[in-house]
């Protein structure tokens, strides 16, 4: 799967998801600024991405702790998510996040 | 301004692997003391996850954060280790007798012939909301906690956030505020549920005013601000009154001053080799998630075996002219009665 990801200049790459990953560790090991301080446990809001508003209907809904970590992060807008809580899979080939200001 | 401490060892940052260090050293009879910006001791482990387990501690098939903290502290009370918490380590030189001195921005200054560095990632320090200029309002109209509770009174204060530090903010500061308005970009709360209903009985009451909002711009003059301008949720913006602005969204982690400490720092970590953890300048090493060397894993157990080895190399450093007895503390009654148990 595709995972298409604009970093905070504007600039945009085409990165390779890997199923069962999270896009969170996609990001980070494409180089992307994703800080992702906590590893992965849902408990720091610095993997702060926007989906693109296509796409995000098509995640799974935010679990209760990620909208509680969310209020830990910046500019928070409707299109939100912590992306080590998107795990990738073939039905998001394609997915459009842009990395959140930090 | 007090004389400074002089010691075996100071330790920049009270995490795992700072305190893993304290016990290393102590058995080698080193003193410790350790510089933490934080108010208490277990880094990440305490600050970011203290309730979620670990699985990958040696011997330890589960624990959390919070857990593995306290065995620390507790395998390391022993050795008597000094704490400076809430201090950032601001500064280091060399002195002409060859030892260290480190200084902090509370103006502690710490002297030894070994600073060991287990920053992590560097210094926690407050969220930045990403407004343009919001820096020339830092520490005039914008502050990322409250020292004084007075510097606020009769004053319109914006508060923004979600979590029990804005909220409890919101509370202290809204009867001695002008006015008070809390925005956060949902109607929901991570802060304990009594406070929300107070701030909520607070806005029926006509006390607070809250908003879900998000900050976009401030205006004012030479640091002193007079407007903020907010978006709503339906993204119209609207401007309000207010003269300090007071941002609470956790902490996140920055360097900070050990970039300028002249390590040679390679994408924000220190070099180090993997006989003594070493940086290149000899005296001073570096520890944990901070260090970097070929195949380098960012575990805290890697943290836990740098900290043995580093103490091997630090005794050499302190103790020049004495011979390093290597023992084990299951049969070494020496090392027992260090630990109290013999």
């Amino acid at each position: 799967m595709k995972i298409i990801a604009t970093d905070r200049n504007g600039d945009v790459r085409e990165l390779e998801g890997r199923d069962g990953w999270t896009v969170m560790e996609i990001l980070r090991d494409a180089g992307l600024p994703i800080t992702a301080e906590c590893g992965g446990a849902c408990a720091c809001a610095t993997c702060h991405v926007y989906v693109d508003e296509e796409w995000a209907a098509k995640l799974k809904p935010k679990s209760d702790a990620e909208t509680d970590m969310l209020d830990m992060a910046l500019a928070v807008e409707g299109n939100s998510r912590l992306s080590c809580q998107i795990i990738c899979a073939p039905e998001l080939d394609g997915l459009k996040v842009t990395v959140a200001p930090e | 301004m007090t004389s400074p401490i002089e010691t075996d060892v100071v330790i920049i940052g009270a995490g795992p692997t700072g305190l893993f260090a304290v016990f290393e050293l102590g058995l080698l009879d080193l003193k410790c003391h350790l510089v933490d910006i934080l108010d208490r001791a277990g880094g990440q482990c305490t600050e970011l996850y203290p309730e979620k387990p670990i699985y990958d501690i040696p011997g330890l098939p589960i624990v959390t954060g919070q857990e593995l903290t306290d065995r620390l502290m507790d395998q390391a009370k022993p050795f008597s280790p000094t704490f400076h918490f809430g201090q950032m380590a601001s500064g280091l030189s060399k002195l002409d007798d060859g030892r260290w001195k480190l200084s902090t921005d509370a103006g502690t200054e710490i002297i030894a012939p070994v600073v060991v560095i287990a920053a992590g990632g560097g210094s926690f320090v407050p969220k930045r909301p990403p407004i343009p200029g919001i820096d020339a309002y830092e520490d005039k109209s914008v502050f990322y906690a409250v020292r004084k509770m007075d510097h606020f009174r009769g004053k319109d204060v914006l508060i923004a956030g979600g979590g029990d530090s804005a909220l409890d903010w919101t509370l202290n500061l809204a009867p001695i505020a002008n006015s008070l308005t809390l925005v956060h970009h949902r109607d929901g709360f991570r802060a304990a549920q009594h406070s929300v209903n107070q701030m909520r009985e607070l806005v029926e009451q006509g006390k607070v005013k809250f908003h879900v909002a998000s900050v976009k711009g401030l205006h004012g003059d030479g640091g002193k601000l007079e407007q903020v301008t907010l978006a709503g949720a339906d993204k119209q913006e609207f401007k309000i009154d207010a003269n300090a602005f007071l941002p609470f969204f956790g902490l996140t982690i920055k360097l900070g001053p050990i970039a300028d400490f002249g390590l040679n720092l390679h994408e924000n970590l220190i070099p180090v080799d993997t006989e003594k953890f070493q940086s290149g300048t000899p005296g001073i090493f570096a520890i944990g998630d901070i260090n970097n060397y070929a195949g380098k894993l960012k575990l805290i157990l890697s943290g836990f075996h740098e900290a043995a080895l580093m103490a091997q190399a630090a005794f050499h450093v302190v103790k020049p002219n004495e011979k390093l007895r290597f023992q084990y503390t299951t049969s070494s009654s020496n090392l027992q009665k260090k630990l109290g148990v013999a």
